[in-house]
């Protein structure tokens, strides 16, 4: 970011000389700004995880979710601003309606994919707008096959076996690329999902997080659904568990 | 009042036909077997009482593994066709895969009820898809869409109603299913003065469709013995 600035960072709509959009680059500066979210693919399902930071006491727990459900079928997980990704939620899930008004179907991920990143692209593409300000992994599990997309604030959107966006992006992928996604099912992914969302949260920055964790798979029949308490409950025992067992090997160490 | 047409009453009637619209009098069908569907029609297309077409096709084509059959005003139907062709094709497009047989029922439906005071037409939805194979979806007049294992329509299917609930079988081998819809669509043609000619039939599968025809002096006779 040497070259803030410059008078090529007002608009959407303008090029700097170099080929960038920095509103665009801006726009993704917002989204690592926000709370860790990640999406993991298994054998029969995907899992989705948030580290939803709290940034009053006085929130009350479990509002302000940062999972939504697009389609009965459909999750979506977010990071960055909050009032961005609703209005995304809000159009994506127009988009699945619509879908079945007209084809009597569910709509397929990818299709939905192709139409969200396509909006979102369209508010990259103008002076009078600005882009969203959060990026969002859409998940479902569709014919026996688990998908997932990820889609950025530049409209830009890749099909993953796991994925993360936000603060801790790059020391959650360091984690996620360490698990055997190929081989893995969900109930041990929720292990896995938590285990992440607590390594890499930061205690000295940010106090406070609940954690969201959603599956959509063969155990939830195919629709998207928050983990049953009893997985959730289990699930958030293990990885903190986990940390503890970090903590006493680093003083081992020394 | 005088009349306004100085004609003798009963030849208006008599010449009513130079009026009537080409409507496909029909007997039209298709049936579930093991590894596809088989649809089948009859030939005829009539002005009123007389024969406009004697070797239509009924079977018509909506994507390389969706077929419907056509029954009503030949007008309706045949537009109703080319548009749903239209939206299909370009649902593929933008899917980037064959679009399912559901959908294409879903389509014509949505058509079929939107305009059902000004349309004629009774259409059967027929295909392959790999997510349910073969399928056949009921589109009748009101714009209703029903899926079923076999159906007939059209004004012969009202003669073969019997027929058909006694000799389907589910899962049946093509050869078997084959001569089922050619045996059902011949007693059709044998009674409804609206059908006749011969007999298309449509074999859609996995590898796509396989199209035969029946000739008329080859038609079945089984049930003259």
């Amino acid at each position: 970011m040497s070259s803030i600035g410059t008078g090529y960072d007002l608009s959407a709509s303008q090029f700097s000389p170099d080929g960038r959009v920095f509103q665009v680059e801006y726009a993704m500066k917002a989204v690592e700004n926000s709370g860790t979210v990640i999406g993991l693919k298994g054998t029969d399902g995907i899992v989705l995880a948030a580290e939803k930071l709290i940034l009053s006491k006085l929130h009350e727990t479990g509002t302000n979710k940062r999972i939504f459900n697009i389609d009965k079928h459909i999750g979506m997980a977010f990071s960055g601003l909050i009032a961005d990704a609703r209005q995304i939620v809000e159009i994506a899930r127009k988009e699945a309606s619509n879908y079945r008004l007209q084809y009597g179907v569910n709509i397929p991920l990818k299709y939905l994919n192709d139409r969200v990143s396509m909006y979102m692209h369209a508010y990259t593409l103008y002076s009078a707008v600005r882009p969203y300000g959060c990026s969002v992994i859409l998940a479902s599990y569709e014919e026996n096959e688990p998908v997932m997309y990820l889609i950025d604030p530049s409209g830009v959107s890749y099909g993953y076996h796991g994925c993360a966006t936000g603060k801790a992006k790059q020391s959650a992928k360091t984690e996620i690329e360490k698990l055997k996604l190929g081989n893995l099912s969900c109930k041990e992914l929720v292990k896995e999902a938590a285990k992440i969302i607590y390594l890499v949260h930061d205690e000295l920055k940010d106090k406070n997080f609940e954690l969201e964790l959603s599956w959509v798979c063969k155990e939830s029949n195919g629709y998207h659904v928050k983990v049953p308490d009893s997985v959730f409950a289990e699930a958030e025992k293990a990885a903190k568990q986990a940390m503890e067992a970090d903590s006493e090997s680093d003083t081992d160490d020394m | 009042m005088p009349p306004i047409f100085s004609g003798h009453p009963t030849m208006l009637e008599e010449n009513d036909w130079r009026n009537a619209a080409h409507s496909t009098g029909t007997s039209i069908m298709a049936a579930e077997f093991a590894g596809g569907v088989i649809i089948g029609a009859d030939s005829r297309t009539t002005t009123g009482a007389y024969i406009a077409n004697r070797v239509s096709d009924k079977l018509t084509r909506i994507t390389d593994h969706i077929y419907c059959c056509r029954s009503g005003s030949a007008a309706d139907t045949q537009a109703i066709a080319d548009i749903v062709s239209y939206h299909l094709n370009f649902h593929g497009m933008e899917l980037g895969e064959e679009p399912l047989v559901e959908v294409g029922a879903a389509i014509f439906r949505e058509l079929c009820y939107n305009y059902r005071d000004s349309l004629m037409a009774g259409i059967l939805v027929a295909g392959w898809d790999k997510k349910k194979g073969g399928q056949i979806y009921s589109v009748p007049i009101g714009g209703m869409c029903v899926r079923q294992p076999v159906s007939i329509g059209g004004s012969g299917s009202s003669y073969v109603y019997g027929y058909v609930d006694a000799n389907f079988k589910p899962n049946m081998s093509k050869d078997e299913c084959i001569q089922f819809v050619t045996n059902t669509l011949a007693l059709a043609m044998s009674r409804d003065g609206s059908s006749g000619g011969v007999i298309r039939l449509g074999i859609i599968t996995e590898k796509g469709v396989e199209r035969r025809v029946i000739l008329g002096d080859q038609l079945p006779k089984f049930y003259e013995d």
